[in-house]
């Protein structure tokens, strides 16, 4: 445990540096490029320079590879080739218009080091009754993982600050779990997670200047996953992301079929003329975590951001105490 | 409280995914089939995967039903 102590810090740190300084000017690059979209939820024309996917991937990459030089382990490896190619897809999609189905099945593929690497076991452990081996089944799981997760991300990243402050939120309880449940090393992998996006956090929250992108979410939501996989604590991450996952959720009960955001014409929000958001009476329009936050009262983004982020605290208490019932057998 | 439902429907899909995998062990863990020579660990994973996916489907419409229950008020759009 010990020996840890260095890598850990040494990759938190970097990872938290990395995004932290390479942001501003990746900022600057892309306004200059006019890759920059508009804000909807401000006064006049505000423009948010995208994607900031470019500087995250930049401090997991970094901080991961730190870590291999340490560890040398396996699921270093899976964890940083299933980021990455999650980045490449996520940053597909912001420079090009895709159909709702090629994200879904290309994180699918980007899943596959993952089983290449061996970096998993088989056996899904539940919290009180313990393990079920399931050898053939649990590919399904893997390959189905790392889809949901990035695009549960995906669709939680709707206000400013909110995807960035929610994985903060999620991936440090999923670190806290990792350490309960004494799986060390793969928790340390974890961390860097966390500090990535605590760094992109400062330029995404109230009010933007930077939005991930799907190449941001994607990379967030597929790191989640993969992490969830090596570390074998696929239900305590469920948990832990139980907001985002409610989101879609409502989202496809509401819709019944995968599309896209931008494919939607009946907007889940309106927005009032002081600029707060407040739930659409179309009936057609999807139900999402937003509009049921809405649905009393508008509320203003930074109230919105701070009930979500209230959800996912709640969620990551539940998922830290769900790893202390891993321990216990019934 | 603006979110208190929200709070609710996470503890239920809390409680439910304990159940739900208390249900998955119980049910799944015990199933070998054998006497089919190589084909028993894919005929017992296509078994347990056919018990998975009807308990992920009867979880969902759970969810569903909660859905209405909890929301019945905030969904009056």
């Amino acid at each position: 445990m010990t020996e840890l102590i260095i890598p850990a810090i040494v990759s938190c740190i970097i990872a938290f540096l990395t995004v932290y300084l390479t942001t501003p000017p990746l900022i600057k690059f892309l306004e200059k490029k006019n890759y920059t979209v508009i804000d909807k939820h401000k006064k006049g024309q505000v423009m948010i320079a995208r994607p900031g996917g470019i500087s995250i991937i930049a401090g997991i990459i970094v901080s991961e590879i730190i870590l291999y030089a340490f560890l040398q382990m396996n699921e270093i490896l899976a964890v940083m080739i299933t980021t990455f190619l999650a980045f490449l897809i996520g940053y597909v999609d912001d420079r090009r218009v895709m159909g709702g189905w090629f994200k879904p099945i290309a994180l699918a593929v980007a899943a596959l080091p993952i089983i290449l690497l061996g970096a998993y076991d088989s056996d899904l452990a539940f919290p009180l009754f313990g393990e079920v081996k399931i050898p053939l089944l649990y590919l399904a799981v893997i390959i189905l993982m790392i889809p949901i997760t990035g695009n549960t991300i995906n669709s939680i990243d709707v206000l400013n600050g909110v995807a960035s402050g929610f994985m903060i939120i999620t991936s440090f309880s999923l670190s806290i779990a990792l350490f309960i449940l004494q799986n060390y090393e793969i928790a340390i992998v974890s961390l860097p997670l966390g500090f990535v996006s605590l760094a992109f956090y400062k330029y995404h929250k109230i009010p933007s200047k930077i939005f991930p992108g799907d190449s941001g979410a994607l990379t967030w939501g597929a790191m989640y996953g993969a992490i969830a996989i090596v570390g074998q604590v696929e239900i305590v991450a469920a948990i832990a992301l139980l907001p985002a996952v409610i989101n879609s959720f409502l989202f496809l009960a509401s819709t019944k079929k995968i599309v896209e955001h931008r494919e939607i014409k009946a907007k889940p929000v309106e927005i009032t003329e002081e600029f707060k958001l407040k739930a659409s009476t179309n009936k057609k329009a999807p139900i999402s975590l937003v509009r049921l936050i809405v649905s009393s009262q508008p509320l203003s983004e930074k109230q919105v951001t701070f009930v979500i982020f209230k959800l996912a605290t709640f969620s990551g208490i539940l998922a830290v105490i769900t790893s202390f019932l891993m321990l216990i057998k019934i | 409280m603006i979110a208190t439902p929200i709070f609710i429907f996470i503890l239920a899909m809390w409680i439910l995914i304990i159940l739900g995998g208390g249900i998955l062990v119980l049910t799944i863990a015990p199933i070998s089939i054998s006497g089919f020579g190589e084909f028993d660990m894919i005929l017992s994973s296509g078994f347990k995967a056919i018990i998975a996916i009807i308990l992920v489907m009867a979880w969902i419409l759970i969810l569903l039903k909660m859905k209405k229950g909890i929301f019945h008020k905030m969904l009056k759009f």
